[in-house]
Order: structure tokens, then sequence, then C-alpha cells
């Protein structure tokens, strides 16, 4: 599957990264070869195979349904770069 | 042209565990702005998830509560969008395999008609946090104190019609999720919010319209007054020839009008795939036998139950098991007083009508089932007659703790069922009424019915209204007629 640079500047839009034309045209090349890679995957019959949902052959243990966290907001707003009323403050989002 | 709607819901229902999905933070409400916001709900770096199992056990018990298939295996996702109160930059939720497959919701309609909707699938995923727009000097507030609290979101078959069935189909969900305990049901409180999804055909085309979905609607008549909206405006264009685009719409109550939520933005592209911060869930058989023990009776099995072994008509029926704290009132009431019938009359009637009259609802009754239980039981054993009844009745919605058989004897309400005390009144209403006896004796045998009414009411006027109704009328009709 070859990529191409509008790909990118996309896919870059989405996950919000600043990505400019040249290094659009360098991504082009690597992000090509990488999907190259993958595409090899399809030289194998995956027939019967189940999709792999976690590397790691294990199951999700659970919590109890405890509330145990401690109010630690002070700690936490100390990083914030804006607080007000007990709220985070962030530039304004208009919808 | 004849139009018909096409709708499909999905419901958000916050689930009612103490903690988050997948924190230990606490799931209260109204609690000071992000002080129930931990590190993982922040998305502090390092910080990992570690499932509820109790978010996952409702949600088992709901699957269950709707006949839906329980896949053994479910994943976590990773849905992608950038918010300000979605600090991690993802929600994490299902799509894939979805803790909860294909089931279906049994919907009552207004003239007592059953109706199947099919739900596509439900399943878990994390709230986001609030965002406030007031003003913070042109910045925006966020309080995380709801990020990170389960939801099942419930997602049916475009399988409704109407605004009346998308309508019905919420309050079947309420009451399901109710019953169960898996939720507050809340909706003011934002523990139900839903998505409508509403689309016009011509009648009689398979084939589907092009739909518009409307964002957040929370409460049941918004649910039913924006899609009545919707269907007016998708009606309106197609009608001229026009065509519908695929948006999203908000519902504003205040103009009772859905509009256009669309910025510039392109089509959201949400890149799910699986989470890798968590494994996937299985579960077996007897996990899942275990969480069907532990379901109560359900809204469908009590309505039929009331039909069948009560012989309450459907209608009663569906108004009392329409919530559980109610259908529990009502049986509670009606062990008391061993009278099914009269029991739903008077929580119907006289105890719904007074607690709407008030905004309140069953929880906040003034009146418990106990007392009113006792108030029935008095009016069945002939203790007490309807009216008197219905003082006592007002008398106990003043609160005054006393019980039903404390006013009927403080205030003298005892029915005189005593034939000596009733005839002696019964003649003496008769002596003192020359005139209307005259005009009794004249009238026709048709007419008599009719005009008895007058001297019961003097009779139970001169009892204080004390003596039993159908004895006076029993005693007057004797004595009158004697007179002919």
């Amino acid at each position: 599957m070859a990529i191409e640079h509008a790909n990118v500047l996309r896919a870059a839009h989405l996950a919000r990264l600043g990505v400019s034309d040249a290094q659009a045209e360098r991504y082009v090349d690597d992000l090509s070869r990488i999907l190259e890679m993958v595409d090899r995957l399809s030289e194998i019959d995956t027939q019967g195979v189940a999709p792999l949902s976690h590397p790691l052959d294990a199951t999700q243990p659970l919590r109890a349904d405890e509330a145990i966290e401690p109010d630690r907001r002070d700690t936490f707003q100390q990083i914030a770069p804006a607080t007000a009323d007990g709220l985070y403050l962030v530039p304004r989002v208009v919808e | 042209m004849q139009w018909e709607p096409v709708i499909g819901l999905e419901v958000h229902v916050q689930l009612s565990t103490c903690s988050k999905i997948f924190s230990g933070a606490s799931t209260a409400f109204g609690a000071e702005p992000n002080t129930q916001a931990c590190g993982i709900d922040l998305a502090l770096p390092g910080t990992l998830p570690v499932l509820n199992e109790n978010a996952v056990a409702m949600a088992v018990r709901f699957g269950l509560a709707i006949n839906a298939e329980i896949p053994e295996y479910s994943v976590f996702e990773r849905k992608n969008y950038f918010y300000p109160d979605l600090p991690k930059g993802y929600q994490t939720s299902q799509m894939a395999h979805p803790v909860v497959g294909r089931g279906e919701v049994d919907i009552t309609l207004g003239d007592g008609t059953i109706k199947t909707v099919r739900i596509h699938h439900a399943h878990m995923e994390e709230d986001a946090g609030k965002s406030l727009h007031e003003d913070y000097s042109g910045m925006t507030g966020i309080d995380l104190n709801r990020a990170g609290t389960p939801l099942l979101e419930i997602v049916s078959e475009p399988d409704m019609h109407s605004a009346e069935e998308a309508s019905a189909y919420i309050k079947a969900i309420h009451a399901i999720v109710t019953y169960l305990g898996i939720s507050d049901g809340n909706m003011a409180e934002g523990s139900m919010r839903c998505d409508v999804n509403v689309s016009l055909r011509p009648k009689g085309q398979e084939k589907l319209g092009t739909r518009a979905e409307i964002k957040n609607v929370n409460s049941f008549r918004f649910v039913e007054r924006a899609i009545a909206f919707e269907i007016e405006r998708q009606a309106e264009i197609l009608e001229e020839g026009g065509k519908i685009v695929q948006e999203t719409r908000l519902y504003d109550p205040d103009l009772d009008e859905t509009r256009s939520m669309r910025t510039k933005e392109e089509a959201n592209d949400y890149r799910y795939f699986p989470c890798p911060d968590l494994l996937p869930l299985m579960l077996d058989e007897a996990y899942i036998e275990h969480q069907r023990s532990l379901l109560p009776e359900l809204p469908s099995e009590k309505r039929q139950r009331f039909v069948e072994s009560l012989g309450l008509s459907t209608y009663d029926a569906n108004v009392l098991t329409g919530s559980r704290p109610l259908a529990e009132y009502f049986e509670a009431v009606q062990k008391l007083c061993g009278d099914a019938k009269m029991a739903a009359n008077w929580v119907q009637g006289d105890l719904l009508g007074r607690l709407n009259r008030d905004g309140l609802d069953i929880t906040q009754s003034p009146v418990n089932a106990e007392q009113l239980g006792g108030l029935l039981l008095r009016i069945s054993d002939d203790t007490i007659n309807g009216k008197a009844a219905k003082q006592v009745f007002a008398d106990l919605w003043e609160c005054r703790g006393e019980t039903a058989d404390e006013i009927i004897e403080s205030r003298g309400l005892k029915q005189v069922t005593d034939t000596g005390a009733i005839e002696s009144l019964c003649d003496q209403v008769i002596a003192d009424n020359p005139v209307q006896v005259t005009q009794y004796r004249e009238a026709t045998e048709d007419k008599r019915g009719k005009m008895i009414g007058f001297f019961v009411g003097q009779v139970m006027k001169a009892s204080r209204g004390t003596a039993n109704p159908p004895q006076v009328n029993a005693m007057l009709k004797e004595k009158l007629d004697a007179l002919l």
C-alpha cells in the first residue's frame, strides 16, 4: 500500500502533530516502507487464526469496586498551567 | 407522500459503581471540582488502568436481562479524539468485541400493544469530564470528576417508527436498569443520556433514508419532542425535493428545535485500536451463570405476574411496573389490604395524582406503603367507607406519623353498619322531606333510581359520612318503595 503526501498530513493533523512539508516527504517514504513490510503478512495463510488483540497471552485482572483514591487535587494542580475554583483552565473551547 | 420515520437510539447509562471504571476514585455525584479525579483519570504519565469488576458484572447482568449473547471474550479499544475534558486524548471504549451482544427489549405502547426492539449490542466505556464555558477570563474550566465514570452504551437497531415508540423504548431501558439496580437512571443528573438517529423513507420502501443524529438528549420528554421536531423538519425538506444532510444535531429544549452542530471540521475519524494497557476480558460460563442467579424479577416478568396472578389489566400492570420503587410500593400495599384491584386504583389515582401535583416521586411519598395498606384494609373490612377513606388519606398526607387506624378512631370515621342506627336515620330523612317523597312516588320506575340518590346523600350527611352507602341505598329503596 502506497502512502501519499496527503495521507501523512491528514494523519499528522488527526494526531495534532506539526509536520512540515519537507518532513512529510520523508515520512511518505518511511511509512510506505513500514507498510510494505507489514504487507508481507498477506503472503501467509491466516485463515482460521484469530486476530491478536494483545501481545501478552493473559486476560484482564479485575479490581474490587472500592473508592480508595484520596483527594490529591492540590498536589495535581501544582503542575497545571492555570486553575481557578478547583477547575483546570484551558484555552477557550468554542463549540 | 407518506413518510415512515426510522429511529434508532444509543442510550448511555451511567453504572452505579462506587469507583470509576479504571481507577479507585469515587463516582459520587456533586463533589467539589476535581476532588474525585486521581492520577489515572488525569492521564498522568506512568499510570495504568485496572478494570472495575462491578462494572463488568453490571454490564453482564444487563445483557442477561435483555436475553443477549454474552461473548466469552471482549476487548477494550481506544477511540481517539482531542478535547480538553478527555485528558488521555482517547476514550477507552469497546467496538469490535463488546461485552454484550445481540439482544431484545419489549416496549409497551399507549394502547397496550407490546413491540420488540432489537438491541445491536451494548458496550462498556468511560465518561469524559465536564467543560464549563462560563467566563474564566476567556478560558474554559475543566472538571474531571466525571472522567472515568463507567458507562454502558446500549445501541438499538433502527426498529422504532415514531416518537412514541422511542419514548417507550427509553422508558423500558430505564425500567430494566433501575430494576437491576445497575444505575439510578437519574436523567436530570445525567445518569442516562441518549443520542437519537432519525431518518425518513417513503412508506413501503425498504432502503433507509439519510439520517441525522441528535446528540445528548436528556429527558423522556425531550426525546419525544426532539424526534417529533426532527421528523417534521426532514419531511418538509423531502417534500420540497431537498436532500437530508447526514449530520449531528443538537436539541434545544428552550426553542423546541434541533439545530446543526456541524463545524468546519471533517467527519470524525476516531482511529479505534485495541488498548495496549488493557488485556482481553474473558468471561466463563460459570461467571455468567452466577450473574444470572443475581437477576431480580424484571419489569416484563413482573408485569406478566400482575396480570396473571393478581388479575390487573395490562394497562394497570404497565403503569405499576414503570419503576421498581413504584412496583414494590404497590406490592406492599396489595399484600396488606389483600385486594389488588383496590390497591392498583388507589396507588394510580389518589397516590400518583397527589405525588404528581406536589412534584414528588414515589420514593418521596409522604404516605408510605404500610400506611396506605392499613387504610385500604379498613375499606375492605368495611370499617370505613370510600368517602371517609379519602379524608383519612388526606390526613395521612399531612405526615403526622399516624396510622390510618389512629386517624379513623380520633376522627370518629368508623362506618355505621348497625342496621338500627341506619334505619332511624333513613326514617328521619324520609319524614323530613315530604316533597321529595311525593315526587319519588309519582316518578316512573327508571327515574326513581336516580332520585334515590338525594335521600342517600341526606342520610350520609346526617351520619357525617360514616354510614355504609350500599346499605343506606338498599334500606331507603325498601322503605320508599313500601310507600308506593
